[in-house]
């Protein structure tokens, strides 16, 4: 391993594209990057990720689940037409929402807590921009070659070969985005049946615009647009700089052994104007391959820049190159600020890769190391954790002890109470009972608490109830429309509350609700 | 105009005014966002030749989709009638009392119904049909002219004492006292036992003339039980409602000075669809017999 010395590390020409003390005049048309293709431990687990991801999306549409004949058998369908929305055993209506309104708290929340301590590892591994661009990059390099081929076929004239590759690219791209717009309706109705009517031309005018605003959406964000959909448009690299803090994990160049950064084994350089003395290299051979794989276009040896996503490619290429010159490991590392600016400290007096390390593979034992686990004991990190823990756990006992049985009443307003001929009084009502589940179910209507009120049906009115029974279809709401008729009162009440009550005829599940009776 | 000068860290170049030590750094707009607003500008003028946007002297310019507001409430007006006209046209050859019988007829009648009512009947019988002094409440079960389906379509169709309508229904209390028909002593007399039939407060003394004054002059119309006959729109006087006032002043003026209500015939003002969509939806109020 010791035989490989500096010259044996191909240097890349690369020029940082985005680069914050040469920054271009803002009219400048923007500079095509051409990532170069890595393998590592973080390519690896971003490849993980996709594949994760990608699947998610892909194939969420087309899973099924049975819940009886009433109801559809997708597993997850957002059902706008009825007003429900189906996640496996969980099905929600409408005013249900707060649900899935925790459910984006929790979002949010998991996003401040995963930023604060882990950086912006949702930007480099998780966000779709991230996805669909490295599944974009892999078509490209797939046609059209890695770094150096695209390069040349950018620069080369007009042939045959280059058409057909640029355009069987497009193709490609253009497949993949009207799949991304195709999977997403699949969401709104059952897959299959959407499809097949999508494929037939048959399907809504809604359908065919959402597939092609998100083919469009897809091609020109992910194929085309690429690392300015992050630099200008999104709004998260602002936010997340006030989530970061010193305790947060980001890339991290570590020029206290990195520099001074040089191509020779050897340099004579005075450090400052006073002291001449001749220093040693840094660990930094200057080779470029951490800005030759990045697909932002920058350079990270520049220190913390808005465009970084912290994708971590460039470690993968560093360590690379480290482990190749039998150099210790994490030249550009995952690290917290708070480290690194200890590390700088130790090493200030004047940088100097003898004094940084030990013996040639090994740093000296003083320099910190930033683990996880010192990361996870942020206040921050466990507070962010415990309001996390605090809204799903309640979420889920509300979700698990909720009712499958609603009833709302709404009382006659105009008029609100009829006086008869034999002197009663009569009150209107609507009553809504909400049956939740896929089932047939009959109920038991009682009114409570007014031992003198009797119901009457609209149809029937010459007969008085003290109960009724009432069919609701599966997964409806039957809206009942009844009278209660009761004595007037000598003295001078105006109202009286009294419950209506709902009793599943079959299970003990019950529900009520407070109504007034008026006797004006 | 002070001087423009190159801003020290970003060398942008600054408007040239300061404030308070405070410069502006002269950006230029970021370039998509100058497009996006190009675009609006050729949106706009696009916008402005296609529909119609620029007031002249007279009238505004046409544009060339030839669109206007007033046209598309046009269509979906008759959209909306077109989609309409098989139930109409059932509920022109039925029967009243057959269109009830239908839920899904009747559901649509009662709709039409209920809005027809808040044009033509809520200025006296109330938005909600609780009527008030003299106007009858139809909420309730107490019917001047009967509450059955047909009736009600009758008594819509040609009104109640409506001159002008032929087939009007048609009645008229004595007056009793104006025209010297009964004695003072007998008038009150009836009063008060017209009061007892309903359990009001009353004189007992003067019952037994009274019941003998009721059964020669006023149980013809009112019935013998003073229940009331709806062939000829007297009031049931046995029963807890009152179309005016249950206090036996007001009981006593309408003995001797009577008042008779009016109902406008609404058969050839509104024709059949709507008399029927009427009926319908005052039948299902709740007091419907």
């Amino acid at each position: 391993m010791n035989n490989i010395g500096i010259k044996d590390i191909e240097q890349f020409d690369a020029e940082p594209v985005n680069r914050y003390d040469k920054q271009q005049p803002l009219y400048v048309s923007r500079k095509k990057i051409y990532p170069k293709r890595i393998n590592g431990i973080f390519r690896r687990f971003k490849w993980i990720v996709m594949l994760i991801t990608l699947s998610i999306y892909y194939v969420t549409p087309w899973l099924r689940w049975d819940r009886g004949e009433f109801s559809p058998n997708q597993a997850v369908l957002v059902d706008l037409y009825h007003r429900r929305f189906y996640f496996f055993w969980i099905e929600i209506w409408p005013q249900e929402f707060y649900y899935i309104a925790s459910l984006l708290i929790m979002a949010a929340l998991g996003l401040f807590m995963v930023t604060s301590s882990i950086g912006r590892a949702w930007c480099g591994y998780t966000c779709p921009q991230t996805v669909w661009v490295d599944l974009f990059l892999l078509i490209e390099r797939f046609i059209e070659g890695d770094r150096n081929k695209r390069m040349r076929l950018d620069k080369e004239a007009i042939s045959p070969t280059k058409i057909v590759k640029k355009i069987s690219k497009h193709i490609v791209w253009l497949l993949i985005a009207v799949a991304t717009g195709g999977a997403w309706i699949l969401y709104f109705a059952d897959a299959p049946t959407l499809l097949l009517k999508v494929l037939n031309g048959s399907a809504s005018i809604v359908a065919y615009g959402t597939i092609a605003v998100l083919t469009f959406t897809t091609y020109s964000l992910g194929g085309l647009m690429r690392e300015q959909v992050c630099t200008y448009m999104c709004p998260w690299p602002r936010i997340q700089a006030a989530m970061l803090d010193e305790n947060s994990l980001t890339v991290t160049y570590n020029n206290w052994r990195g520099e001074p950064r040089s191509r020779h084994s050897k340099i004579h350089k005075p450090i400052s104007a006073s002291d001449n003395i001749p220093v040693s290299r840094g660990d930094c051979v200057d080779c470029n391959a951490c800005v030759a794989v990045c697909p932002m276009g920058i350079d990270i040896r520049d220190g913390q820049q808005l465009e970084c996503i912290t994708c971590a490619l460039c470690i993968d290429a560093c360590d690379k190159v480290m482990e190749k010159l039998g150099k210790p490991k994490g030249l550009i590392s995952y690290s917290t600020l708070a480290n690194y600016k200890q590390n700088m400290k130790l090493a200030f007096d004047n940088i100097n890769s003898e004094l940084v390390h030990e013996h040639k593979e090994i740093l000296k034992p003083k320099f910190k190391h930033t683990t996880i686990s010192t990361i996870l004991q942020q206040p921050r990190t466990i507070i962010y954790f415990a309001i996390w823990v605090l809204i799903g756990f309640t979420m889920l006992i509300m979700l698990t002890t909720r009712s499958h049985l609603k009833i709302n009443v709404l009382h006659d307003r105009n008029p609100v109470s009829v006086r008869l001929s034999d002197g009663s009084i009569r009150n209107g009502y609507t009553v809504k009972i909400l049956n939740m589940i896929p089932k047939h179910r009959t109920f038991t209507l009682t009114v409570n608490d007014f031992i003198d009120g009797e119901i009457i049906m609209p149809q029937k009115k010459n007969d008085r109830f003290h109960k009724i029974s009432l069919n609701v279809k599966p997964d409806s709401l039957l809206a009942q429309r009844l009278f209660i008729i009761a004595n007037p009162k000598r003295n001078k009440v105006v109202e009286r509350k009294f419950r209506f009550q709902i009793q599943d005829n079959t299970s003990s599940e019950s529900a009520e609700y407070t109504a007034t009776f008026s006797y004006r | 105009m002070s001087k423009k000068e190159d801003h020290v860290v970003n060398k942008v170049e600054t408007t040239g005014y300061e404030w308070d030590g405070i410069k502006e750094l002269n950006n230029p707009l970021p370039r998509w966002w100058l497009y996006v607003f190009y675009t609006t500008i050729l949106f706009a003028i696009c916008y402005a030749v296609y529909y119609p946007a620029i007031p002249l002297i007279e009238r505004n310019t046409e544009g060339l989709s030839n669109y206007s507001s007033r046209k598309e409430l046009e269509n979906e007006m008759a959209a909306v009638k077109s989609s309409h006209a098989t139930m109409l046209e059932l509920i022109k050859t039925m029967d009243v009392s057959d269109i009830q019988s239908d839920p899904k007829l009747a559901r649509f009648a009662a709709a039409g119904g209920a809005s027809n009512f808040k044009v033509y009947c809520s200025q006296c019988h109330g938005s909600g049909a609780q009527g008030g002094v003299g106007y009858p409440n139809l909420n309730d079960d107490d019917w001047l002219w009967g509450g059955s389906i047909n009736q009600i379509e009758t008594t819509i169709r040609h009104g109640i004492r409506y001159e002008a309508d032929e087939d009007t229904r048609y009645s008229e209390m004595p007056a009793f006292g104006r025209d010297q028909i009964l004695s003072e002593e007998q008038i009150i007399a009836v009063a008060n036992y017209v009061c007892s039939l309903s359990g009001l407060e009353h004189e007992e003394s003067v019952i037994a003339l009274g019941a003998m004054v009721f059964t020669e002059n006023c149980s013809s119309c009112h019935g013998d039980d003073g229940k009331g006959i709806n062939e000829v729109g007297a009031p049931n006087l046995a029963d807890k409602l009152w179309l005016y006032d249950k206090s036996k002043k007001a009981i006593l003026s309408q003995i001797i000075n009577p008042q008779h209500g009016i109902m406008p015939a609404w058969g050839n003002r509104l024709g059949d669809i709507i008399v029927k969509e009427l009926a319908v939806y005052v039948h299902g109020l709740g007091g419907g017999e």
